[in-house]
């Protein structure tokens, strides 16, 4: 271990990381307690008085069914999103890693849906399903199905997790493309040699070495679809039909910039909060160890 | 077990041709080396004979059959690669069974399979570890091993030693050279290390910048190198190589020294190995010494051809004590000299 005598007391180390520290405090720390003192507070109607309520807000959310159903909503949705982008991105991948000619116009065009910003991606989709003028609506309708996600939950809930899948299916390629890159050509040629065909050296040797890529993006996915979503989702929806597509982020601008519940807003906030220091936690410990071969 | 036959076979990348034209066949039971400095082109042989590369033109045969345009698994082949390709989520039981498993053999066969193999390698107490849990050496086998247990008709070998240490290299060329005999299975082994290739190979094929330079076995390529290239290649230290003339059964060196030996005329190159030159005091071939290496065994003397500043490395038996700066002389044995055509390279004697 070195000995602190080797490092003369100094201001330098301490301005170095100033910036950063800064950063953190202003724009996270500070914000956040911002939010957890705000989640004990009640404000009323007009915004002329508040109270300390201690833990009422978040008794009231769990109490709420409206709260618990957008819960499960959201882990449904970010499920949805998470398998969604990511078979498909892996599939995209499997495909691009075997492709010799153009595989540079290829990997290129696959990556830009991420240069798009959500509110653009979620006004894209819109405009191709939009009941009324929307090319994909006409198309189904054709086909003799009717779409029409302004009414119907169950639609508008598959618009979002297609339009928030297709967005996130670069990253996830670039990833998986990434991960298969990485094993060894001979590993896939001795599979050959010892008679595996490509669908079969697919599942039996290369899914699993890239396994630890899968849980990286399992759980990055899984953030994305529960707090990058926000922008899709009010281009898209807005939340509805009757709050079909409302997830846990929705609910928490709504409840609070909408619907002016300042305190139960920031208990929510609170919560997702908790929800992504834990995702967090769990992808540090875990991403190493558990996922090996 | 199968015959190989190649038959002028080309590889091209692009507009560049790396094989122009190989042939030859390696008899059923006989293990080929494939030998030639780095870029010669004998991975790209040995990998289109697997099937992982394509042909650009010629035929491969293996046994009775025509096999170019056969994927990998259909021609009956086991190879073992250079960083042994072991699959690293697979205990070592279910990387040798892998393939048996794609074959479709019933459990008991392939558990039987596996613990024959793990036996003949030494590998049963391991058969339940992960590949990174193994040294050097036990990959190597555990590889050797997923190649028997398929019972093929052909093993390929890719330089699958050159990833161990030399006191491992040694010990385990041998083991591929006693289980390559007791299973008789006809086997091409590519390396670029001659000593390796002369201590397994039945016969040699030598190969340079995509074109055979000798197909033999190891003693006639050694005693009688049909090129400069060969002669350079294989023997350690490498065989010298002096500029000289014939004239009237003499090969006359550059500074005018007459060695008896050679017919005809013309502008030539003498190879002498310098394991063959015989210490003699009125030898013809006169070596100004510059430097000595003791190697206990042996000992080198790297020096010029007097008179010229052509160097020379001559090797004799035992220590010696030779002083710098000494003119010692040396005689050649006629069957020692190796004359090559000075143009064309060829052997001529």
């Amino acid at each position: 271990m070195l000995k602190r005598v080797h490092f003369p007391p100094s201001v330098l180390p301490y301005l170095l990381v100033a910036p950063q520290i800064i950063i953190t405090l202003v724009f996270f720390i500070w914000p956040a307690s911002q939010a957890l003192w705000q989640s004990m507070l009640v404000e009323d109607a007009f915004g002329l008085s508040t109270e300390f309520v201690w833990f009422e807000n978040f008794q009231a959310l769990f109490r709420d069914d409206q709260y618990i159903g957008a819960f499960k909503r959201t882990a449904f949705f970010s499920l949805a999103v998470a398998f969604v982008s990511m078979s498909f991105s892996l599939v995209l991948a499997g495909f691009a890693d075997r492709v010799v000619r153009g595989a540079i116009v290829y990997r290129t065009l696959l990556i830009w849906p991420y240069a798009i910003a959500p509110v653009l991606a979620g006004a894209l989709w819109v405009f191709m399903f939009n009941p009324t003028l929307g090319i994909l609506a006409y198309g189904l309708e054709m086909l003799g199905y009717e779409w029409n996600h302004q009414l119907r939950g169950g639609q508008a809930m598959a618009l979002v997790i297609m339009a928030a899948s297709w967005k996130q299916v670069a990253y996830n390629f670039l990833f998986y493309l990434a991960a298969m890159q990485a094993i060894p050509r001979s590993v896939i040629e001795a599979a050959a040699i010892d008679g595996a065909g490509p669908i079969r050296r697919f599942w039996t040797i290369i899914f699993p070495l890239i396994s630890p890529t899968t849980f990286f993006l399992l759980v990055i996915n899984a953030v994305y679809a529960f707090f990058d979503t926000f922008g899709i989702i009010h281009a898209v929806t807005q939340g509805g039909p009757a709050n079909a597509t409302t997830i846990l982020v929705y609910k928490v601008y709504n409840d609070g910039f909408v619907g002016l519940d300042l305190g139960g807003s920031a208990a929510q906030s609170v919560i997702l909060m908790i929800l992504v220091i834990a995702m967090t936690v769990l992808q540090f410990r875990y991403i190493e160890r558990k996922v090996e071969y | 077990m199968a015959k190989i036959r190649l038959d002028n076979l080309r590889k091209s990348y692009g507009g560049t041709e790396v094989l122009h034209g190989v042939s030859g066949e390696i008899e059923d039971g006989e293990l080929v080396v494939i030998v030639g400095p780095s870029g010669c082109g004998k991975s790209t042989l040995l990998r289109m004979i697997a099937g992982l590369e394509t042909v650009t033109a010629g035929e491969i045969h293996i046994g009775e059959r025509m096999v170019n345009g056969l994927e990998p698994a259909r021609r009956d082949i086991a190879m073992v690669f250079q960083n042994y390709a072991l699959y690293p989520h697979m205990t070592v039981r279910q990387n040798m069974a892998y393939g048996l498993k794609i074959r479709g053999l019933p459990k008991e066969e392939i558990n039987r399979r596996v613990e024959e193999a793990a036996d003949i390698l030494e590998l049963r107490e391991y058969l339940e570890r992960k590949p990174r849990q193994l040294s050097g050496g036990q990959r190597q086998r555990v590889a050797m091993g997923r190649a028997i247990v398929r019972d093929p008709q052909v093993f390929l070998f890719d330089e699958p030693l050159s990833n161990l240490d030399a006191k491992l290299r040694v010990q385990m060329r041998l083991e591929i050279r006693k289980l390559q005999k007791r299973l008789g299975v006809t086997s091409i082994y590519v390396t670029h290390d001659q000593v390796e290739a002369m201590t397994l190979g039945d016969r040699l094929m030598v190969l340079n910048g995509g074109y055979v330079e000798q197909f033999g076995t190891p003693i006639e390529v050694y005693e009688r190198p049909q090129t400069v290239f060969v002669a350079g290649f294989i023997g350690s230290p490498a065989m010298n190589f002096l500029p000289a003339e014939l004239s009237d059964g003499h090969v006359v060196l550059g500074n005018g020294a007459r060695v008896p030996g050679g017919a005809g005329e013309g502008e030539v190159t003498l190879g002498l190995r310098p394991e063959h030159l015989v210490a003699d005091e009125d030898g013809p071939v006169r070596v100004r010494v510059a430097l000595m290496e003791q190697l206990g065994a042996n000992t080198l003397i790297h020096g010029v051809l007097e008179g010229t500043d052509q160097e020379m490395v001559v090797s004799l038996h035992g220590i010696r004590d030779i002083a710098e700066g000494e003119v010692m002389g040396f005689s050649a044995p006629q069957d020692a000299l190796h004359l090559f055509d000075r143009r064309s390279g060829r052997r001529i004697n």
